[in-house]
């Protein structure tokens, strides 16, 4: 901790020992000479002189590391927590994804005064965007494992057919609260049976996560279209469509009640409890979480049976905010909603990532939607703008990852 | 203890001792069963006959957890630290301590404690306990696999090749890591390819070769020499501890065999 600055890749930091420079053979300091001394030690070398020469040299060398380690500690002591904090700012990811949204949101207002970011507006745009969000939250989950889910809008779809399928032939549009818990507890039960069993193929059989969930994504729509027979089911009763997608408490949605409060709770379990902790070992070195005792693969099942869930709970709000199924409004949400979450910040190699930067990275592609159409430029050019964003985004990764291993 | 892989007998009646408090190093040519005898004794892989015994009581090792619950921890060559997190974390993986246990929420600034103390007391000086792993040098990684066995460790530590991947420097802090915790009471199993580190650092030397202990020295009456004869079987010897003229080296194939009786324990 040699000043606080950021991570210096590839150089030894933050140990002011002498002998740290380059050992030259013939330089003074006891450190260099004997690791002068081990390195010329091949097989065939005189060994016993190598050897000697090590040993006189050795408590010379040995009190000189103490000493410097002795500093390391006094300095750690030091480092504030202000500058930790600093640093983390200027290397995480999300910081970046923050920034962007700022500037975006900047040059709309500019270009736009009075009309972009009005309360409304961004109201609109935060319950567009709740399922979404909701999805993400999972999505975040797995892509940390160095996972994917393709399955996410299938899987909203199929837990918004089983409920409004429930609630069908239990009263309809008059069902009460207690009809419209049950369903929802089958919806999200079944969505993250759905979800786990995804995991399942994945930590146990094998199956790539890409292979495994897009098997998951054609069959969730499959039976969902079977189920229904490929017409959308109708209203569902008063609470889901009146008070979860239509409905506000203190003049709040509760699509972004509900998507904000999960995104928190979610956002506290990954940096703050153990089953957070496990999803950033296992995508950033499963073996390792192994041989320290992880229980890899029940874990990775769970993860994908969390992400299921949370399909399943946005498949509820998508349900009362269209006031019935949506059988073909989601097949690509599994791109917008993986767009949003590498967009935040998150390495698809796994390990990296934060519900931080899902949260706003979810919001990009949406803000940037509002305020071309204020703007009155073709919408179009949203989804180009986030395609060369995207890809940035992971080649930047992918290069932060290679500075990373050469540094090794 | 022996091992067979299909019809390759990895281990035929390997013996291995190590006493309490002690540094012995582990060597043998490519092939000759190092790393097979580590992961039994580790626990990784199950012999196919013979015992391990410790503190003369025979145990079965059915998996590294069984290992380390007999205070046996391992150091394996590719390190198994996870490059996204901390030091503090990587020290603690798999034995969190919480704030909240009931709904396991980590204590995470007792971690960063328990952490700073215990590279404090192994001299490891690290820039940041709360700095991702990756961001650290090879011999700052290394310095966090060895601190976390050392932390979890009563007994043994098994350390594969700790210093291959090393700068000179580094090698020499990781050399004197492997004393600091000898020092504290542990004993440390070191395979290496390195004579001069093996002589520099280890108490005793055992040499494996195809599959069997040939040879046991004192590090302190032994010389590189020695060492690769025993490897190569060059150099039948153990007792008789004759002065190698400077010419024998790896490849050599000077045959020897005239010297002494044959070494080692076989079982």
């Amino acid at each position: 901790m040699t000043g606080g600055g950021p991570d210096t890749p590839g150089i030894t930091g933050a140990q002011p020992d002498p002998s740290q420079a380059p050992a030259q053979p013939g330089s003074a300091t006891g450190g260099s000479t004997a690791s002068a001394a081990t390195a010329t030690s091949g097989p065939a070398e005189p060994a016993t002189a190598v050897v000697s020469a090590e040993a006189t040299l050795r408590t010379d060398s040995r009190a000189q590391e103490e000493r410097a380690a002795a500093q390391d500690r006094a300095e750690l002591r030091r480092a504030s927590l202000g500058r930790r904090l600093l640093r983390r700012t200027i290397t995480a990811n999300e910081s970046w994804t923050i920034l962007a949204l700022i500037v975006i949101m900047a040059f709309f207002t500019i270009k736009a005064p009075g009309t972009f970011l009005t309360t409304n507006d961004l109201s609109l745009i935060a319950q567009n965007a709740s399922p979404l969000l909701v999805m993400a939250i999972g999505q975040t989950f797995v892509i940390l494992t160095a996972g994917i889910d393709l399955s996410v809008g299938s899987v909203l779809v199929l837990s918004s057919v089983i409920a409004d399928e429930y609630y069908q032939h239990h009263g309809a549009g008059s069902g009460g609260w207690l009809t419209v818990i049950i369903g929802m507890v089958i919806a999200i039960a079944v969505t993250a049976a759905w979800g786990g069993m995804q995991g399942f193929l994945v930590a146990k059989a094998k199956i790539p996560p890409l292979i495994s969930t897009l098997g998951g994504f054609g069959a969730a729509l499959g039976i969902s279209y079977l189920i229904t027979g490929g017409v959308d089911l109708g209203s569902p009763p008063g609470p889901v469509k009146n008070t979860i997608g239509a409905g506000s408490v203190a003049g709040v949605s509760w699509l972004i009640v509900i998507s904000f409060v999960a995104t928190l709770v979610f956002g506290l379990i990954l940096s703050y409890t153990r089953f957070g902790r496990y999803t950033y070992a296992i995508g950033s070195n499963p073996e390792a979480g192994r041989r320290a005792g992880i229980a890899v693969d029940r874990h990775l099942i769970k993860v994908y049976a969390l992400a299921g869930a949370l399909s399943g709970l946005a498949g509820i709000m998508s349900l009362g905010f269209n006031d019935g199924t949506t059988l073909t409004g989601h097949t690509t949400d599994n791109l917008t909603v993986i767009t949003g979450v590498v967009l935040g910040g998150a390495s698809l190699f796994g390990g990296r990532g934060s519900m931080l930067g899902t949260f706003i990275g979810i919001f990009i592609p949406q803000v940037l939607n509002s305020g071309l159409v204020i703007l009155g430029v073709n919408v179009d050019w949203q989804q180009v703008a986030i395609g060369v964003v995207l890809v940035g985004a992971v080649y930047l990764d992918q290069f932060r990852l290679r500075l990373r291993d050469r540094a090794g | 203890m022996t091992k067979h892989y299909g019809r390759v007998l990895a281990l035929d009646g390997a013996e291995f001792t190590v006493y309490p408090g002690e540094v012995v190093a582990l060597i043998g040519d490519n092939g000759a069963g190092k790393s097979t005898l580590v992961k039994t004794l580790s626990g990784t892989i199950r012999p196919d006959s013979g015992e391990i015994l410790i503190e003369g009581k025979p145990v079965r090792l059915a998996s590294p957890l069984d290992a380390r619950r007999h205070g046996i921890e391992t150091v394996y060559q590719d390190l198994a630290l996870a490059p996204d997190l901390d030091a503090a974390a990587n020290l603690h993986l798999g034995r969190e301590l919480y704030l909240i246990p009931f709904l396991r929420v980590l204590n995470r600034a007792a971690m960063r404690e328990r952490a700073v103390a215990a590279f404090g007391e192994l001299g490891v000086s690290l820039p940041d306990v709360t700095a991702p792993v990756a961001t650290l040098s090879g011999g700052q990684r290394q310095s966090v696999a060895v601190a976390r066995a050392a932390l979890y460790a009563s007994k043994v530590i098994f350390m594969d090749e700790p210093t291959a991947a090393l700068g000179v420097l580094q090698r020499e802090r990781v050399l004197d890591l492997i004393r600091r915790v000898r020092d504290r009471g542990i004993s440390v199993v070191l395979i290496s390819h390195n004579m001069p580190e093996v002589l520099a650092v280890a108490d005793r030397v055992e040499v494996l070769r195809m599959g069997r202990r040939v040879a046991v020295f004192t590090a302190a009456q032994v010389s590189v020499e020695q060492l690769v004869g025993a490897m190569t079987g060059a150099l039948e010897v153990t007792a008789a501890l004759k002065t190698a003229s400077a010419d024998v080296d790896n490849g050599a194939g000077v045959s020897r065999s005239g010297d002494a009786g044959t070494a080692g324990g076989t079982s």
